[in-house]
């Protein structure tokens, strides 16, 4: 098929020729998605970790509704928060819509259950492991937190993957709070989007190895780390 | 570390966190248009904004929809600026007090694409209305775009000049696509339908497989562009100056040639045809 190998060809020397537009969107892309996971971490990881350890009424409702929350449609997320930062609505006076804030808040709230959740589950696990070490030593509350999401720092690591591949490859949300605009709001996916609208599928699609091979780095360097604590 | 030292510091982490990523923004001097992919995807708006931006320091961003949500957009006092084209709808904008007033900016024209192939065999029909009745008896397929778009808007009212009342025939030879120029004629392409754009879309879309123009020429294709400065008396964050600054530009006489000169594959996109100021 032409379309693929003339796709591979406009890839490299896209990034041979270190295309500043390029280099701009990857650079947006990378900056809103990782922004998206970090906050979504510092709020998600302590709120997984609370729900699998603290006993309190509706402590099993909570867990369901963040496993649900997980398969959100971005686009109907993207719709919320636009309503919500629109002019208009209730967050209107700050003026966030169609900036880069509007799509790490997007992202953020896409995350946040997917972290939250796989949090929750991992430390579950984990917690019924050292339960009893835990009796012993009378480590309970934010102590007890804090120890255990340090013990599972490594599988936690694979969370924060799933998260930052959920917000990386998402268009739908971008698109509405963004607006797509040129050097502004402008990402990977919503260019490949753009490209594939105007009938430029071999651009599109060498952005989309482009995109597929950032995620694919950014893996290979969580692996790494993780392989290195093995080791030790 | 105490509960308190650990919450503490938790919540400055947010804190630098949040602001932090607020800092993306650029804070440039910049106005907000609302305007239609038509425009955008023909590679217009990158061809004149930085004009505008280097000439008087304001940038313009772009947010490229259709034009009834751009017109929702604008309602909703999320852009300054309103650049479509559908005139009613502009007018409507005005006369219920959203926009202060609409000017003509530039025209292009329609075309009807179709097969190579053309089963209902519209190829060098002068008339649309002609060619939308065979399309219509053959049952051929025509794609539309089927989401409140200015260019959608335009082809309903086609059809009901020929007195067809399309939504019958939803689902059948008539196949409403919700999305935009590009991604209908992505459709029609892969159907071998038939489907209306603007020209300067076609002009710029790579994707045209085995469509050609069929139909054009017809007075009833005309396309005209307008803009409108959203009401600031409704948004009080509405940039007036800045806002009318640009219409004032845009309908001038350096804008206007500016519009007349631009190019897609050595042909004129747009035609200028502002009111002599």
């Amino acid at each position: 098929m032409s379309t693929f190998s003339s796709s591979f060809s406009t890839a490299v020397d896209l990034v041979l020729t270190a295309n500043p537009e390029l280099a701009e969107i990857v650079f947006l892309s990378l900056r809103v998605s990782l922004s998206a996971v970090l906050i979504a971490t510092v709020i998600g990881m302590p709120l997984g970790a609370l729900i699998a350890i603290r006993r309190f009424p509706g402590r099993a409702t909570i867990a369901t509704l963040l496993s649900s929350l997980m398969g959100l449609p971005p686009v109907v997320l993207g719709l919320i928060v636009y309503l919500l930062l629109s002019r208009a609505g209730p967050l209107g006076e700050y003026g966030l819509l169609f900036t880069p804030t509007a799509m790490v808040m997007a992202q953020t709230l896409l995350v946040l259950p997917i972290i939250a959740a796989l949090t929750r589950q991992i430390l579950a696990d984990l917690h019924q492991h050292y339960d009893e070490q835990f009796r012993s030593f009378r480590l309970s509350g934010w102590k007890g937190i804090q120890t255990l999401l340090w013990e599972g720092r490594f599988s936690l690591l694979t969370a924060l993957l799933a998260g930052f591949g959920r917000a990386s490859a998402e268009v739908g949300a971008v698109m509405i709070v963004g607006g797509n605009i040129n050097h502004v709001t402008r990402v990977m996916t919503t260019t490949i989007a753009m490209e594939t609208s105007k009938g430029d599928f071999s651009l599109a699609l060498a952005l989309g190895i482009i995109l597929i091979l950032l995620v694919l780095s950014v893996n290979i360097l969580v692996s790494l780390i993780q392989a290195m604590e093995t080791e030790t | 570390m105490t509960r308190n030292d650990f919450l503490e510091k938790y919540a400055i982490f947010l804190f630098v966190l949040i602001t932090g990523s607020s800092n993306l923004q650029a804070e440039s001097r910049f106005i907000t248009i609302a305007s239609t992919t038509s425009t955008e995807n023909s590679g217009f708006y990158e061809y004149l904004l930085p004009r505008f931006a280097s000439d008087f320091g304001v940038d313009v961003r772009v947010v490229a929809v259709g034009t009834g949500k751009a017109i929702k957009i604008a309602e909703k006092g999320d852009a300054d600026v309103l650049l479509v084209h559908h005139k009613p709808s502009e007018e409507k904008f005005v006369t219920e007090g959203f926009g202060i007033e609409r000017y003509d900016v530039m025209y292009n024209d329609f075309v009807i694409v179709g097969p190579n192939s053309d089963p209902a065999g519209v190829a060098g029909f002068n008339s649309v209305g002609n060619a939308l009745q065979r399309i219509a008896d053959s049952s051929s397929i025509f794609v539309s775009r089927g989401d409140d778009s200015g260019t959608h808007k335009k082809e309903l009212s086609l059809w009901q000049a020929v007195g067809i009342n399309i939504l019958e025939h939803g689902g059948t030879w008539y196949r409403e696509t919700g999305s935009g120029m590009g991604a209908t004629l992505n459709v029609a392409a892969g159907m071998e339908g038939y489907a209306m754009t603007d020209r300067s879309t076609w002009l710029k879309f790579s994707n045209k497989a085995n469509l050609k123009i069929l139909v054009e020429g017809d007075p009833m294709l005309f396309n005209q562009y307008g803009v409108i400065l959203v009401n600031p008396s409704l948004h009080s964050h509405i940039k007036a100056a800045d806002g009318q600054f640009f219409i004032d530009w845009l309908i001038s006489e350096p804008g206007q040639q500016l519009i007349n000169q631009y190019r897609i594959e050595g042909q004129q996109a747009f035609f200028a045809n502002a009111p002599i100021q």
